[in-house]
C-alpha cells in the first residue's frame, strides 16, 4: 500500500491494531507504554516496539508530549500507521522522531501481522507479509 | 511547500537538531494545510505552561528543547499553575510548585519572556493591524485577530514554540484575507450591560458557529474588556478564532455579509445561557480574571468593594505587569481590606483549585465552561456586583 510520509524511516515489526482513535494524554502511560484508557480496545496492551496502527489521534494536544515521552523512556512504538494523521500525532512523531505514515487503509491490517514500512521523504510504502 | 535557502538550512540541521525538528514540524503542518510558503512572525505567544496541563511529559520535552534552542522573535507565555511569587499563600503544594518552577526555568532558558498571561496585548506584546503573529492562547488569538486585526491561526503549544525557535509559520488559514470572511450574521436584539452578558452572548454563539467566523450586528458599544470576555467565551464553547462586530472591529466594514445564515440573540437566549452556565448554589470563592483582569476591571471591582466587607472570599487574577501597576496605587489595599486578594501569573482554570474549593463564582463564561471539567468545580455564573453582594 502507498501512503504519505509524516516522519521518514524504515521499520519492520508486529502490528498492534486499534480501529478506534487513540488519545495519548491520559490514554497511554508514558513510563510503561501501556494503554490505560478505560474501555479502549487496546486497554492493558503495550505499544512498545510495535507497529502501532490506528485511524487518527484524539483528545488533548498534550498528547504530542506523551508521544515524545514514550520515545524518551524507550517504550515508544517502532512506527505508526494512520488512516489520517492529525496535528497531535504529527507533532508528537516529528518531535520524537518516530517513523509515521498516513493515507493507509488500516482495515486491511490485522493484529499480529508482520508489517514492513519504507517511508521516504514524501511517499511511503507499507507491506503486509 | 517552497522554502527559502535559510529555511532549507534550518531543516538540514545547520542550526542544530532541535531547530531542524521544529522546522520539519512547521513544514509538515504547512503541507497538511496546503501552505505555499513560510512567513516570518512578529511575535509568538506559547500556551501549555501549567504543570497541571502538561505534566511530566511536557516538562521533559521543554527541558530538552531548552538545552539546545533559543527563540528568534519576541515570545510571551501563557499563565502558569500558580502565582510564581505568592504560591504558598494560594495554598499550592510544594511538589507542584517545584515542577512548575522547573517548567518556567526551561522557558526562561529559551529566551521567552515570563509574562505568564493570557492577555499579552495588555502586558507589552501588541501587534498591529494585519501583522502576522503565531499565538496559541485561544482567547488571545481571538482578540488579536478580531479586535486588533492582526493575523494568527490557533496554534498548539509545540507549533507556537516551533514558530518562536525558527521565526516562521506556514502561510495558511487566517493569515490569508480570503479566510477572514464571516459565515454567520448574529443579530443581537437585547441590551448587554455587564461583561458577563457579553460573555454569555459569546458562549451561546460559539456553540452554534463552532470554528466558523461570526459577524455581529446590533451591538451599539462594547469596550475592550467586554470584547475580551465575549471572544474568550466563543473560543471555549466553540473554536472561534475570529469574529467581526459591526462598526467596532477593524475589518467589519471590509467583509461581505449578504446571503449568510442568520442567528438571533435576544432576552430569552441571554437568560437561557445564564441558566445553563449555573451548576452550583453558594460559591466557596469568587474569582475574577478569565481572561486576566485588565486595570480597568480591577479598578471597577475596587470601586464597588471600597469600604465594604465582602462575605465571600474573592480573588482577582491578572498578569504580573498589571499587578505591578496596581501596586503603585491604593487599589490592592482597598481590595484586601474588603477581604479579597490579587494574584498574578495564574488563573482559576490552570491552577489546582480543585484541592481548595468545590464551588466557584465567576463572571467569565470561558471559566464557567472549563471549571467543571478541569477543576471539578460547580459554577455560579453572574455579573461582578451580584457575585460580590
Amino acid at each position: 500500500m502507498k501512503g504519505r510520509t509524516i516522519y521518514p524511516g524504515k521499520a519492520k515489526g508486529v502490528a498492534l491494531v486499534s480501529y478506534e482513535p487513540i488519545g495519548f494524554y491520559g490514554g497511554v502511560d508514558m513510563k510503561s507504554g501501556i494503554v490505560i484508557e478505560k474501555g479502549h480496545e487496546l486497554e492493558g496492551k503495550s505499544v512498545k516496539g510495535k507497529i502501532l496502527v490506528f485511524p487518527y489521534g484524539k483528545g488533548s494536544t498534550v498528547g504530542s508530549y506523551v508521544i515524545y515521552g514514550l520515545k524518551k523512556n524507550g517504550v515508544a512504538p517502532l512506527a505508526i500507521i494512520n488512516k489520517e494523521t492529525e496535528t497531535i500525532v504529527a507533532t508528537g512523531v516529528i518531535l520524537a522522531g518516530i517513523t509515521c505514515v498516513d493515507g493507509i487503509a488500516i482495515e486491511k491490517i490485522e493484529n499480529g501481522n508482520i508489517v514492513e514500512i519504507n517511508a521516504k521523504e514524501k511517499e511511503a510504502e507499507v507491506i503486509i507479509e | 511547500m517552497h522554502l527559502t535557502k535559510e529555511q532549507e538550512k534550518m531543516l538540514d540541521g545547520e542550526q542544530g537538531s532541535i531547530t531542524a525538528k521544529m522546522m520539519r514540524l512547521l513544514v509538515r503542518l504547512g503541507d497538511v494545510y496546503k501552505a505555499e510558503r513560510m512567513i516570518p512572525v512578529a511575535s509568538v505567544q506559547v500556551a501549555g505552561v501549567s504543570y497541571k496541563s502538561i505534566g511530566d511529559a511536557g516538562l521533559d520535552f521543554l527541558e530538552d528543547i531548552a538545552n539546545e534552542a533559543r527563540v528568534k522573535t519576541i515570545t510571551f507565555l501563557n499563565p502558569a499553575g500558580m502565582d510564581l511569587e505568592n504560591w504558598q499563600e494560594m495554598g499550592i503544594e510544594e511538589d507542584f510548585s517545584k515542577k512548575q518552577i522547573a517548567i518556567i526555568k526551561a522557558f526562561r532558558k529559551m529566551g521567552i519572556i515570563i509574562s505568564a498571561t493570557c492577555t499579552p496585548y495588555l502586558a507589552g506584546n501588541l501587534p498591529h493591524y494585519r501583522q502576522h503573529i503565531a499565538w496559541s492562547e485561544s482567547s488571545a488569538v481571538s482578540f488579536a485577530n478580531s479586535v486588533i486585526g492582526a493575523r494568527t491561526n490557533r496554534e498548539g503549544g509545540p507549533s507556537a514554540l516551533a514558530a518562536a525557535i525558527t521565526g516562521f509559520t506556514p502561510y495558511y488559514g487566517l493569515h490569508l484575507d480570503e479566510n477572514r470572511q464571516p459565515d454567520y450574521v448574529i443579530n443581537v436584539k437585547t441590551e448587554l450591560k455587564w461583561n458577563s452578558d457579553f460573555a454569555a452572548l459569546g458562549y451561546y454563539v460559539g456553540k452554534i458557529v463552532k470554528n466558523k467566523v461570526p459577524f455581529f450586528t446590533g451591538i451599539k458599544k462594547a469596550d475592550t474588556d467586554q470584547l475580551k470576555a465575549m471572544g474568550a467565551a466563543m473560543a471555549a464553547s466553540g473554536a472561534v478564532a475570529l469574529y467581526h462586530v459591526d462598526g467596532i472591529t477593524p475589518e467589519s466594514d471590509k467583509v461581505e455579509i449578504t446571503n449568510l445564515e442568520k442567528v438571533e440573540f435576544g432576552k430569552d437566549e441571554l437568560k437561557e445561557t445564564y441558566e445553563k452556565l449555573n451548576t452550583g448554589e453558594e460559591p466557596d470563592i469568587v474569582i475574577f480574571g478569565c481572561p486576566h483582569a485588565s486595570i480597568n476591571e480591577i479598578v471597577k471591582i475596587a470601586n464597588f468593594v471600597k469600604g465594604k466587607k465582602i462575605k465571600r472570599k474573592f480573588w482577582i487574577v491578572t498578569s504580573r505587569a498589571t499587578k505591578e501597576f496596581i501596586k503603585k496605587t491604593d487599589i490592592e489595599k482597598i481590595i484586601e481590606e474588603a477581604g479579597g486578594k490579587i494574584y498574578a501569573d495564574t488563573c482559576m482554570v490552570v491552577s489546582p483549585i480543585e484541592k481548595l474549593f468545590r464551588t466557584t463564582g465567576v463572571n467569565s463564561a470561558k471559566a464557567a465552561h472549563y471549571l467543571p471539567g478541569f477543576c471539578k468545580q460547580k459554577v455560579v455564573f453572574n455579573n461582578m456586583e451580584a457575585l460580590l453582594s
